[in-house]
């Protein structure tokens, strides 16, 4: 049995914001189906009382004095923009 | 001899003498670009002009001033997932094609207080999502040892570099073997620190809990040089560790009597060519010749980390690369009327398959109902790996394996197969997820392609790791061997 439909994977790729031709669905589709059958074998491990980890560091929120600094000047922070106006990114229309 | 055939420390002799000038060493670079990139293709950008004037501005101050910095004139070149100020910055993808960044990581600005020379940026595996380089948007970088071959990743492009003598040592990343990996294939030595050790700030992130910074270098000694200069805390990133930095080259005592090496039988046993074994085990009487001792432990939740890393560092990446959405930097497509069809054609067009494929996998496995059964499982999973690791560091000093399961493969090889190009991580990856520094030196070859030895420390013991990489490196002379280009 396949772990992951074609729809799901054209799902998935609307939630990642990736367009994705049906070539390219087949072709994910049968990958991932490869992978997570791959990554199933995870299930031989019983990890019932395991705690997960997400950091290897014993740290904890990392704090600092809030003092006030300067920004970015605007023009440096539009330098890459693809586009822009007076000042501002600008994109498509946002609303049809 | 070339001139980068020197270590730092003679080099930097040679100019406080007067024999060669920083702008020797930088022409040196670019003379050796200009007649071998052709061939290896391991730079995408070169940083010429600024780094000729810094050499100029050095060699003004040479006599003049009371302290040097650590890396005085040192030409170094850069992996282009590092962020440098006004050099173009691509990540090996299209999408950042056009990407000059408006600051300098953490590891640029201190390379510059140390006052070394940047020769350009680096090829590597798009987004650092690779084993071969080969899913760069730009270039196939070539194993300087044999042009078929591939030069291992994602830092492929700072491995070769130093392999063919372009620049004497080079910055990469590892998330899960991308500096050690290459620098096995390469015959060149590579260091994955502790998580931690090294600030990322300014290091484009694909896997924030498993991404690290390192060094490679043709030597032990230049390694530890670099890495002096790099580590330390940083307030611009929450995750760089407040641990003290030691002095890294005065633990290069080239003594090891008595020192307990673990050798798991993981990593020496099933999908481990014949060559890396027995390369391993050659360089093990070279160690217990040294004074050291040996023996088999088990690390046994290894064969489960590709599984665990591929969730984990995708669902990571899956995240991480959400910002590139072609509104406040990189490319953006033309071919879109509204927002959403701008960023879904943008990503499309901007990214490489393996990255689509990873952001894919790590949107399923972050994804409503899918959390527990992927997310979740990994990272508990994570924790047993970890466990491994810690428990053998109960008895044992440090754990000794190969760094590949095989010498370069070719190129195109395993490109089309996902899974079997994962595989070639296996011995590599368990590292990153516990989190533990690593380095690989050059230990034999096979076929004319080199081999590496794996050395994995304790959490900031990058001191013993180097001790032991250096008093084997001093008793052998695999790292002196250079390829003919």
């Amino acid at each position: 049995m396949s772990r992951i439909s074609k729809e799901q994977v054209k799902h998935v790729a609307h939630l990642a914001r990736l367009a994705i031709t049906e070539e390219e669905a087949e072709m994910f589709t049968n990958q991932l189906d490869a992978i997570i059958t791959f990554a199933e074998q995870l299930n031989e491990l019983d990890t019932e009382n395991v705690q997960p980890t997400s950091h290897v560091l014993d740290m904890k929120n990392v704090m600092r004095e809030d003092q006030p600094e300067p920004g970015l000047p605007r023009e440096v922070a539009l330098k890459n923009a693809p586009d822009q106006k007076d000042g501002q990114f600008r994109v498509p229309a946002i609303l049809e | 001899m070339a001139l980068f055939d020197h270590k730092i420390s003679e080099l930097k002799q040679m100019l406080h003498r007067k024999e060669i000038s920083v702008s020797d060493l930088v022409d040196e670079s670019y003379k050796r670009i200009q007649e071998v990139d052709g061939k290896v293709e391991a730079f995408l950008t070169l940083d010429e002009e600024r780094a000729r004037e810094k050499a100029k501005q050095l060699d003004n101050e040479i006599g003049k001033k009371d302290t040097y910095g650590l890396l005085f004139g040192m030409p170094i070149g850069i992996k282009d997932n590092i962020v440098t100020k006004d050099l173009r910055t691509t990540c090996a993808s299209k999408i950042l094609e056009n990407f000059d960044p408006i600051y300098d990581a953490t590891v640029m600005r201190k390379l510059e207080e140390a006052e070394a020379i940047t020769i350009g940026k680096l090829n590597m595996d798009e987004f650092a999502m690779g084993s071969s380089t080969e899913t760069s948007a730009f270039k196939k970088t070539k194993n300087p040892w044999n042009l078929e071959a591939v030069p291992g990743g994602s830092s492929g492009g700072s491995a070769a570099a130093v392999s063919a003598g372009e620049v004497p040592f080079a910055l990469g990343s590892d998330t899960g073997g991308s500096i050690r990996q290459p620098a096995a294939f390469c015959g060149v030595v590579g260091l994955k620190p502790t998580y931690g050790r090294v600030s990322r700030f300014g290091l484009v992130a694909f896997a924030s809990s498993l991404d690290q910074i390192g060094p490679i270098t043709r030597t032990v000694e230049d390694n530890a040089y670099l890495l002096q200069v790099i580590s330390g805390l940083d307030p611009m990133d929450s995750t760089s560790a407040n641990v003290e930095v030691p002095d890294y080259i005065s633990a290069l005592t080239g003594d090891i009597k008595g020192l307990k090496i673990a050798v798991p039988k993981e990593y020496l046993g099933e999908g481990v060519s014949r060559e890396s074994r027995e390369a391993v085990l050659a360089a093990l009487k070279v160690l217990e010749g040294l004074g050291a001792e040996w023996e088999e432990v088990s690390l046994p939740h290894s064969k489960y980390g590709i599984a665990t890393y591929y969730l984990l560092a995708s669902s990571e990446a899956s995240a991480n690369l959400a910002r590139f959405d072609g509104v406040r930097y990189g490319y953006r497509s033309d071919n879109a009327e509204t927002l959403i069809d701008m960023y879904k054609q943008t990503r499309a067009e901007g990214f490489g398959n393996e990255v689509k494929r990873r952001i894919m996998l790590g949107t399923f496995a972050l994804s409503s109902g899918y959390y527990d059964a992927y997310y979740k499982k990994a990272q508990q999973v994570r924790t047993l790996i970890k466990k491994d690791f810690e428990d053998v560091f109960e008895k044992y000093d440090v754990i000794i394996g190969p760094t590949t399961p095989t010498p370069a493969f070719k190129i195109g090889e395993k490109i089309d197969d996902p899974l079997t190009m994962y595989a070639n991580d296996i011995l590599t990856i368990n590292v990153n997820l516990a989190g533990v520094p690593a380095i690989s030196v050059p230990c034999g070859f096979a076929n004319g392609l080199p081999l590496g030895l794996q050395i994995i420390g304790k959490h900031f013991d990058e001191s013993t790791v180097y001790r032991v990489a250096h008093a084997y490196e001093q008793a052998t002379d695999f790292h002196k061997q250079k390829p003919e280009l």
